[in-house]
């Protein structure tokens, strides 16, 4: 029934499942990501420019910096990946992905500029929609939100135009 | 041990729900860029594999525990046009960042560099967004708004479609759909 190369997908995709509800009886929220970003991107505004802007905003003033659930999640999140990828040996320090270097070569400095151009749009979008492929994609499209399941569907729609049209300008097509 | 736990408390159970998260995704592979940009074209179903079956199992059990009262619903408003334009920016950036915001964040755990560079991109853009927010909260989170609204709700004006009908659904086509893709093209691991 099930192919055993997928097995360990569904494992792990139930594995979400399963913590998502530890969590929501739990602590009583959702699985998040962007909201603890948010917190962060705060915290960076401060010195660039100043306490008090970045108090006076409004967005800002719903999601205060604080070593709150949301940010030690994040936290968690980064030694969590470590730790498994440390204990099953696959950890590695990756400039450049293999996928990437076949389509545009190993060059670092393209490959680092489109990973901070596609950061702006992904944390700016999912701002925007209220959540990301954790919040809406998962936590929210598991309690049939509508807005979780239109984030998920356009998403996805626009993720594959996007590989679409990025890979017509690969330097050696495929 | 009352239920919900709050304050500190909950802090350490952020740190250990955190850290699952975080291992489930490297284990999973999708804390690697070439299994999400690969699920974009089609490639590997890797992503979609995961999901859907977080979804079900996770939905199923939700589902459960909201009916017998252990268990409360977040249910992100419905602000449409916010929703369609943020996750049309959202589908851009992850095929360029080859990563969403909370696979990026393991990715840079299992060592990868230019997943870090656009953490620094994510961090941007939040206050990118935040000095938008007064111009988007007029303009654009006040079109289409239907509120908290779920799936089931949305129709049960037309036919009332139980929430378990609409999981059983969903896993009839993910099974449908992933044991077609087993017979064709395979995804290569």
């Amino acid at each position: 029934m099930i192919n055993s190369k997928f097995k360990r997908s569904y494992l792990v995709g139930a594995g979400i499942g399963i913590l998502s509800w530890v969590v929501f009886v739990v602590v009583n929220a959702p699985l998040g990501i962007t909201t603890a970003l948010s917190e962060a991107s705060g915290a960076v505004a401060v010195p660039l420019m100043g306490a008090d802007a970045v108090a006076a905003n409004p967005y800002w003033a719903k999601t205060i910096p604080a070593w709150d659930y949301g940010t030690l999640f994040l936290v968690g999140t980064f030694l969590g990946a470590l730790f498994a990828s440390v204990s099953d040996k696959t950890f590695r320090w990756e400039l450049v992905p293999v996928t990437w270097r076949e389509r545009f070569g190993g060059r670092v400095g393209p490959r680092f500029l489109t990973a901070f151009i596609g950061g702006v749009f992904a944390m700016f979008g999912a701002r925007l929609a209220g959540g990301c492929t954790s919040g809406h994609g998962i936590s929210g499209s598991l309690q049939l939100a509508v807005s979780s399941w239109t984030f998920f569907i356009v998403m996805f729609l626009s993720g594959v135009l996007t590989a679409r049209i990025f890979s017509t300008r690969s330097v050696n097509k495929s | 041990m009352t239920l919900p736990i709050q304050g500190n408390l909950s802090l350490v159970f952020a740190v250990i729900f955190g850290a699952i998260f975080g291992a489930l995704l490297q284990r999973g592979r999708v804390a690697d860029y070439n299994v999400i940009v690969n699920q974009f074209r089609f490639k590997d179903f890797t992503v979609m594999r995961v999901m859907l079956t977080a979804i079900i199992v996770g939905g199923i059990g939700v589902y459960f525990l909201h009916q017998y009262g252990l268990a409360q619903y977040h249910i992100k408003p419905a602000n449409m046009l916010a929703v369609v334009v943020g996750a049309a920016l959202f589908g851009v950036g992850m095929v360029l960042y080859g990563y969403c915001p909370g696979t990026g964040v393991a990715a840079v755990g299992t060592g990868s560099i230019h997943a870090l560079i656009g953490f620094f991109g994510m961090l941007v853009g939040g206050i990118l967004y935040a000095l938008s927010y007064p111009w988007i909260n007029l303009n654009i989170l006040t079109v289409g708004v239907l509120g908290k609204i779920r799936v089931p709700e949305l129709f049960a004006n037309i036919v009332a479609i139980p929430d378990l009908v609409w999981f059983g659904a969903l896993m009839v086509v993910a099974i449908v759909v992933f044991r077609m893709l087993d017979h064709g093209r395979k995804d290569f691991s």
